[in-house]
């Protein structure tokens, strides 16, 4: 009969890092896709002579924009904050910095609907219309997959599993991720108009 | 020293305790992933049946263009329907199936990696696949009348790939995190190297693709002003379904040829690193979906600028020529280990070698049909080139089923009819492919049923249309073999290969838990570590 030693107790697998580094890679191509299309159809709109890409009349409401990118400066710190705080099994700071990332990224959404509303873009208007609400719409649903991260990462530390660290520090890396993705779409979509 | 025979002290997880309905919500709601892939293969190969079926229609339709088989509106959305369900709904799953199966298995863990995420992504492709089917059939899908079936097609389609992109997400995870105690990533199986370096670009491409499906839906939806409306949809969502792309769905191919061959060879396969580098130059091809872009050559680029040279020349090598490297490296390596050993022929390896030959000729062929000089742009040229890719990749997936259906089901198919069976399917993807490469030259034009050019087009046309149909009953006679076999055929045994990687090490099929206990490995093929010498076929 065939026969292997048996091996000690595995090693700390860092299964959901891992698998949380893969989505953010698959992440980075969706929204660096989404953007390269965008800045395509850009420059072939303003190839033509006289051409636009904004719609006249559609004012992008800068200040909120803005406000949004600064947002992910304190996520960022928070997110950190949260590993920070897990490595010293610090249950009420872990989830102090939990929620405010949370909460910072529902400000985030309430930007981004703030900014539906002033721009007041109706979706059918063309190429410019649709493919605003689809590159910034994709990026709300991030960021709602991000919150609802920052919901389970809270409750398995909060629930008593305070080995668990590794998802926190997950959860940091996809608010990073966020982070960068946000940077590029605001200067892509808001900022080169 | 301990046993790795595990079904001495666990019971396998068929063992039979579930019946009736019981049984039904256990496969419906289960996480185990042989389970899981096995729904994946057999969903696979449903899907296989209905688009290999189109394709021998599209092929009678052009090779007698005097009678119209199908209605002339309806061709053009047929033909999309053949390259999205070969492509999605056949190739990518039935890869990713197989992998899902064996990869835990093959590098010693208990289970994959997120197991639910992977059933709820084998649900998401199920559920996609089959709207995507029904709303092409419906009138729906790229070219599309009822406007209504056609966003529902673009919606289905992203539910398909985020099924796909969970399950490759899982089977990549898995070989990153939990392999057995020893097995460093240069000892990982062939295999299971292919399918990382294939997840990997499945994860890396495929968001791209969902990028403009999310684009094109929504103009689609609410005002159509951008993308061309229903016949703009595959200008955009195309390159997913297209040279060099689809040369990452099919890089597992390699690494099955290159395992069976190893195996059949009774030797370890040298240089694993060198293999290793060919298959992550296949995978290279990743990045030619990031860019979305088809980098084509004139021939005189030689006679330009440096400049030019390095604008034109270099992506089209990272793209096309590099993935050429990589096969010839792996073909190369395997005929070399081949030719130093005296191989047992059996089916499995059949069919991995005609179907990485199938894969590397249209690799080979795709370099050339992106030269701009040979004038083979818009001409079905490409869909000879797709069509090995495509059908080369399947009848490998098809010998991976073969091999490791034993492993799975407990049972094993016979050889003979099986080799038979993998000759036909060489056969007919050899003569669904190759005259469209001589009615490319000749000018037949791509993805038109009716064309008037020099060549003798109802030859090169009947001669693929035979192709296609060898190729259904080759699906045909591979699944009824296989539902003979693995429902009532002869028990497998073990290790029934006298393989060398870990899945033949626990029992067939596998205990819940795939091994009793976790084992340290000290080689890339710990099972023939412990096979004494004078049983290796050493003699060779």
């Amino acid at each position: 009969m065939l026969s292997l030693p048996a091996a000690p107790a595995p090693a700390p697998r860092r299964q959901v890092f891992v698998g949380t580094a893969l989505a953010c890679a698959a992440g980075t191509t969706l929204v660096g896709g989404m953007l390269a299309m965008w800045m395509r159809f850009r420059d072939d709109a303003l190839s033509i002579t006289g051409g636009t890409w904004v719609p006249k009349g559609v004012v992008i409401p800068g200040v909120a924009t803005n406000v949004m990118l600064i947002a992910f400066l304190p996520i960022c710190v928070f997110a950190q904050w949260a590993v920070y705080a897990a490595r010293r099994d610090d249950r009420p700071n872990t989830a102090l910095a939990l929620a405010l990332v949370a909460l910072l990224g529902l400000a985030v959404i309430n930007g981004q609907v703030f900014v539906y509303s002033q721009m007041n873009l109706a979706a059918a208007g063309g190429a410019f219309n649709s493919m605003f609400y689809a590159v910034t719409g994709t990026f709300v649903l991030l960021t709602i997959i991000g919150m609802g991260f920052s919901g389970i990462a809270a409750f398995r530390f909060l629930g008593g599993r305070t080995a668990d660290r590794e998802i926190v520090s997950a959860h940091a890396m996809y608010w990073y991720f966020l982070s960068v993705a946000y940077a590029a779409l605001w200067f892509v979509v808001y900022v080169t108009k | 020293m301990t046993t790795i025979d595990t079904h001495v002290t666990t019971a396998p997880a068929d063992a039979g305790a579930e019946r009736g309905s019981a049984g039904v919500v256990a496969w419906i709601t289960t996480t185990d992933h042989k389970r899981l892939g096995r729904m994946y293969i057999v969903a696979s190969l449903l899907a296989l049946l209905g688009v290999a079926t189109v394709g021998l229609l599209l092929g009678l339709e052009r090779a007698d263009t005097s009678t119209d088989l199908i209605d002339a509106g309806a061709v053009s959305q047929l033909f999309s329907a053949y390259r999205v369900g070969l492509t999605f709904c056949v190739l990518v799953p039935l890869l990713l199936g197989v992998a899902t199966a064996i990869v835990p298995l093959q590098v010693g863990a208990r289970s994959l990696a997120f197991p639910r995420l992977a059933a709820a992504g084998f649900y998401a492709w199920l559920i996609g696949s089959g709207i995507v089917i029904g709303a092409i059939a419906a009138n729906g899908g790229p070219g599309g009348g009822d406007s209504r079936m056609v966003a529902l097609f673009l919606v289905a389609h992203i539910l398909l790939l985020v099924g796909l992109l969970a399950g490759a997400a899982s089977v990549a995870t898995t070989i990153l995190t939990t392999r057995a105690p020893g097995m460093n990533m240069r000892r990982v199986p062939l295999f299971s190297w292919s399918a990382l370096v294939g997840a990997l670009g499945l994860l890396l491409a495929l968001p791209v693709l969902v990028g403009a499906l999310v684009y094109v839906y929504i103009d689609y939806r609410y005002g159509r002003g951008g993308f061309g409306g229903n016949k703009g949809i595959m200008t955009w969502i195309g390159f997913g379904f297209t040279q060099p792309l689809t040369f990452v769905y099919a890089v597992p191919v390699f690494g099955f040829a290159v395992e069976v061959i190893a195996v059949a060879s009774g030797r370890r396969m040298p240089m694993r690193g060198v293999v290793f580098t060919g298959i992550g130059l296949i995978g290279v091809t990743a990045l030619s979906g990031i860019s979305q872009q088809v980098f084509s050559v004139p021939a005189n680029l030689l006679y330009g600028s440096f400049r030019a040279f390095l604008e034109v020349f270099v992506p089209y090598a990272l793209f096309n020529l590099l993935p050429v490297l990589g096969g010839f490296i792996v073909i190369a390596v395997g005929a070399k280990a081949l030719s130093s050993g005296r191989p047992r022929f059996t089916a499995p390896l059949v069919f991995g070698l005609t179907g990485a030959l199938l894969v590397f000729a249209g690799m080979v062929a795709n370099a050339v049909y992106l030269v701009g000089d040979a004038h083979l742009g818009g001409t079905v040229f490409e869909e000879g080139v797709w069509l090995s890719m495509g059908y080369g990749a399947l009848l490998a997936a098809l010998g991976a089923t073969a091999y490791w259906g034993p492993k799975l089901w407990g049972r094993s198919m016979p050889d003979m009819p099986l080799v038979g069976i993998a000759l036909l399917g060489f056969v007919g993807a050899a003569l669904a492919s190759v005259p469209l490469y001589v009615a490319g030259f000749a000018d037949q034009p791509a993805d038109a049923a009716s064309f008037d050019y020099s060549g003798p087009q109802e030859l090169w046309n009947w001669v693929s249309a035979a192709g296609h149909a060898l190729m259904v009953l080759t699906v045909l006679a591979f699944i009824g073999l296989a539902l003979r076999a693995f429902t009532g055929g002869p028990s497998a045994g073990d290790d029934p290969w006298d393989a060398q990687t870990l899945e033949w090490a626990t029992s067939s099929p596998p205990p819940a838990d795939n091994f009793a206990e976790i084992h340290t490995v000290a080689s890339a093929e710990p099972l023939l570590d412990l096979k004494p010498l004078d049983t290796q076929r050493s003699d060779a």
